[in-house]
């Protein structure tokens, strides 16, 4: 055996931030391959993917409110795979979350005032968390494995979202569209750099994630997340219910993932529309692994990721690659992510001569 | 090529280092046909890397084992199995739902009939007078009566040279004797046995010869049976043994935990219940409660610290107060801080610093937290302080707590909780798995604990432990706890026979058993 595997004495730190920016360049490097031996100009693709949305300065505003809702997910999502709470169903919240928003918009639409946003805001938030709450509870009472609840659930709201499209909230003056009608100016969210398109969430998804981190390392309930999360025994130990904080991850990981969702309904959407979902709620899983848990990590993982749905984009109309690519380079990115996560534990040990060297 | 030797297995300058450690640092020694060879060190002196490589787990990085006088190579168990090396590990390898035979049918290398392998087993312990039903389930068996299915697994090859991982850690003083007596008849044989402990008394009574590791080297060699306990335990540590200085007290304080009729379900299939428990603590006063692993002292440790609280308040008081129904966060604030007995996991996080492990347990008596947010200066501070007053060699507060050696972690663990000064201290397992040095620090720390006036209980498997700290004790089996007896009035063989409790008369249903089958 050439190469070995040797259990390092503590975890790499160096690797720790490394690893990411490793799966990151490997998929640049293997997607480039890949596109090419299908017949596409490969590492054309990786161009228009990766560097030509950061070059392109007309596209910034496309990362921030791409990358926007991706931060403010991974970071609820982070709290709760940190404390081992594997809430997988962040897409389903969001539709729900938004579709509370929505809710609250169709009833005030003849109004006007401040009130009507923050309480389009307040109702997205109890809208995620709620339909977060059907796994907490099957998880905490009948010991339902949270990940397929969750999942499953995701299915169970998109068809609510087509229900409702159809149905109930379909725009009376809309031509029999399956769409809502649109929000007024008090049920937007404001813009604002003017002349484009960065509305209110923008911002507020970045100063969230910052809050988070705050929470995450200064507070006894942060805490509470690290312990459960890495020795339950240990936890109950400290006097932490782990049901407790099964119900905390959960609800927050719903509440942002529905804050994220009314924001993108007030924001880029301006109404309801079947083609809401986009897969946010499970890129942002991705965002949170990127940033390896960490709300700071997330904020740059949620711009890499957005770099990849703008970029894809861009190859859309430029190469013609069709609208999987992105999807394909960002599953490879998590594949890579899982798959150097090894070298925190390990080094690489290279076994040419058997001399085997003091511990440097 | 084969030379003419006189040893069965010869080990020259055997190393092997670990990222950051050197665990065996030319490692010889050589053990005779028949003879019951001991491995004496404290935990991490290198013991367990040694037999790893021995059984073909590890390979070392230099120096050479000569088997029957050839240089050999073992590249995995099943080789060392083939050359005719058996192990017995310290932690068991069943399935407890299946029956013995099924277990030890499932550890073959070669497939061979159940109908056979029944007559084999029974052969092998007819042969060395090992009893035990080859159709009981795992689970309804004792740990002594397990160790034996790896015994008669280790002897259905006819191994020629049998390791044994600190084989007495679990067992009985009767149940002790039985081994002894089944290894002896073993050596007799001509089979030769590694026997690894750290327990002196054993060793001079079983063991022909005894290499003493230190730091991963070999300190010293000796003939146990003319030695004193003392001067090996010297050889061992590397220093003069300290005595734990305690006054023999007769007089107590006021009652300050009491528990009365304390009762519960196990939990799980493999969960221990606890039936009517009662004893009572008084200030100053060390309660000790001896026990076999696994019969209940998990649970009633996590019942008494609040971990699992009961519905009936009545049960527990502690000075005076009804608390069974309380979570661990109230208890400690009135007083009772607990230490379980596993260190990794439960006592401590392994991968948090050593100073998020004091937030912990601390952060209400110690005042580390406000409204809900960390003071890390403060816990910072109270970290520091527990790593100096108990001597916890570490590179300081930041450092994880996986990255402590056993016994320091231990001695951080204790300190976390006797220098937040609880009324009441329970504490699981206090030296389980630590060197001497630290051993002695932790039961001085106990006793001036007890001295300042605080009800402590002390749970072990250790009896050696328990007989010189504790004042009080009584034994638990199958979840029920014995009558309290007076330390210095209890024999080592009345203790011993409690903690067998059922199991201390294994003929019985054994016969039972046999008569079944005869019939």
């Amino acid at each position: 055996m050439l190469i070995e595997l040797e259990k390092r004495k503590e975890p790499s730190q160096a690797m720790l931030y490394l690893t990411p920016v490793i799966a990151v360049l490997a998929t640049m490097f293997v997607g480039g391959i890949l596109f090419s031996l299908i017949g596409h100009n490969g590492f054309a693709a990786v161009r228009e993917i990766f560097i030509t949305p950061l070059i392109d300065t007309h596209k910034w505003q496309d990362l921030g409110i791409k990358a926007a809702p991706l931060i403010l997910i991974a970071v609820g999502l982070s709290i709760g795979f940190r404390a081992n709470v594997w809430n997988i169903g962040a897409e389903g919240q969001y539709i729900v979350g938004g579709l509370a928003g929505t809710g609250i918009a169709l009833l005030t639409w003849e109004l006007e005032g401040w009130w009507i946003l923050p309480l389009m805001c307040i109702a997205g938030v109890i809208g995620g968390g709620l339909y977060a709450s059907i796994p907490a509870f099957l998880k905490t009472k009948l010991n339902v494995n949270e990940i397929l609840s969750s999942l499953m659930l995701t299915y169970a709201a998109i068809q609510l979202l087509y229900y409702l499209m159809r149905g109930p909230w379909k725009d009376p003056e809309g031509f029999n569209f399956p769409q809502t009608r649109l929000f007024n100016d008090s049920q937007i969210l404001p813009e604002i750099i003017p002349g484009t398109i960065v509305h209110l969430g923008v911002p507020l998804a970045f100063l969230i994630a910052i809050i988070a981190w705050f929470v995450m390392s200064k507070s006894i309930f942060g805490f509470q997340i690290r312990v459960v999360g890495s020795a339950p025994a240990a936890a109950r130990y400290g006097g932490f219910s782990a049901k407790r904080t099964i119900w905390a991850a959960m609800l927050i990981g719903g509440g942002f993932a529905g804050l994220a969702g009314i924001f993108e309904a007030a924001g880029p959407f301006q109404q309801m529309v079947p083609q809401f979902p986009t897969g946010y709620g499970f890129t942002a899983i991705i965002v949170a692994f990127l940033g390896r848990l960490h709300p700071i990590g997330i904020i740059l993982g949620g711009l890499v990721l957005a770099v990849s749905y703008v970029g894809g984009e861009i190859a859309q109309t430029s190469l013609g690659l069709p609208n999987a690519a992105a999807g394909i380079f960002q599953a490879m990115m998590l594949f890579f992510l899982l798959a150097t996560d090894i070298l925190v534990k390990y080094r690489l040990k290279l076994n040419l001569a058997k001399q085997a060297g003091d511990a440097s | 090529m084969t030379e003419q030797t006189d040893y069965r297995i010869e080990l020259n300058a055997v190393t092997k280092s670990f990222p950051g450690v050197l665990a065996n640092d030319r490692v010889s020694f050589a053990i005779k046909p028949g003879e019951i060879h001991a491995l004496l060190g404290e935990n991490g002196a290198g013991k367990s890397t040694l037999v790893k490589m021995i059984y073909g787990i590890m390979q070392p990085d230099e120096g050479e084992i000569r088997w029957e006088g050839e240089a050999i190579k073992v590249a995995n168990p099943k080789a060392a199995r083939k050359l005719g090396v058996g192990m017995v590990f310290q932690h068991f390898s069943l399935f407890e739902a299946m029956t013995v035979l099924e277990n030890i049918a499932l550890g073959m290398d070669a497939k061979i009939s159940q109908n056979l392998l029944e007559d084999k087993i029974r052969e092998v312990m007819d042969v060395y007078g090992l009893k035990l039903d080859p159709h009981r389930i795992v689970s309804t068996l004792s740990v002594g009566e397990r160790q034996r299915i790896e015994i008669v697994r280790a002897l259905l090859l006819n191994p020629q040279l049998l390791i044994m991982d600190e084989p007495t850690s679990v067992l009985t003083p009767q149940e002790v004797a039985q081994l002894f007596e089944t290894l002896r008849k073993l050596s007799a044989t001509g089979c030769s046995i590694l026997y690894i402990s750290h327990k002196l008394h054993e060793i001079k009574e079983l063991c022909d010869q005894a290499t003493i590791l230190r730091g991963g080297k070999v300190v010293g060699e000796c003939d146990p049976k003319q030695e004193t306990s003392k001067s090996m335990a010297e050889m061992m540590i590397g220093g003069d043994l300290k005595q734990i200085e305690k006054e023999v007290k007769t007089e107590f304080g006021e009652p300050r935990f009491i528990v009365d009729n304390l009762s519960q379900d196990g939990e799980g299939d493999f969960g221990v219940a606890l039936s009517d428990i009662s004893f009572t603590v008084r200030a100053g006063e060390i309660f000790g409660i001896a026990g076999v692993a696994g019969n209940g002292q998990n649970e009633l440790l996590m019942a008494l610290s609040g971990e699992t609280p009961s519905l009936n308040a009545e049960t527990i008081k502690l000075d005076g107060k009804s608390v069974a129904d309380q979570t661990i966060l109230q208890r400690r604030k009135h007083g009772l801080c607990a230490v379980p007995e596993e260190r990794n996991g439960h006592a401590a996080v392994v991968d948090f610093s050593l100073s998020d492990n004091a937030i912990l347990t601390a952060r209400d008596r110690m005042n580390l937290s406000n409204n809900g947010m960390i003071k890390h200066a403060q816990a910072r501070k109270y970290t520091k302080d527990v790593i100096s007053t108990f001597g916890v060699k570490t590179t300081g507060d930041a450092s994880p707590a996986g990255s402590l050696s056993g016994g320091n972690l231990q001695k951080f663990v204790v300190g976390r909780e006797i220098m937040q000064k609880p009324d009441v201290l329970l504490i699981s397992q206090p030296t389980w798995g630590v060197d001497a040095g630290a051993a002695a620090a932790i039961h001085q720390a106990i006793v001036d604990l007890a001295d300042n006036g605080s009800a402590i209980i002390v749970i072990s498997q250790d009896l050696d432990e328990l007989l010189a700290i504790c004042d009080e004790m009584a034994v638990i089996n199958e979840g029920r706890l014995s009558k309290t007896l007076k330390v210095g009035e209890a024999s080592v063989d009345e203790i011993g026979l409690l903690m067998g409790g059922i199991h201390g008369e294994p003929s019985a249903s054994q016969d039972q058993a046999e008569n079944a089958h005869a019939h």
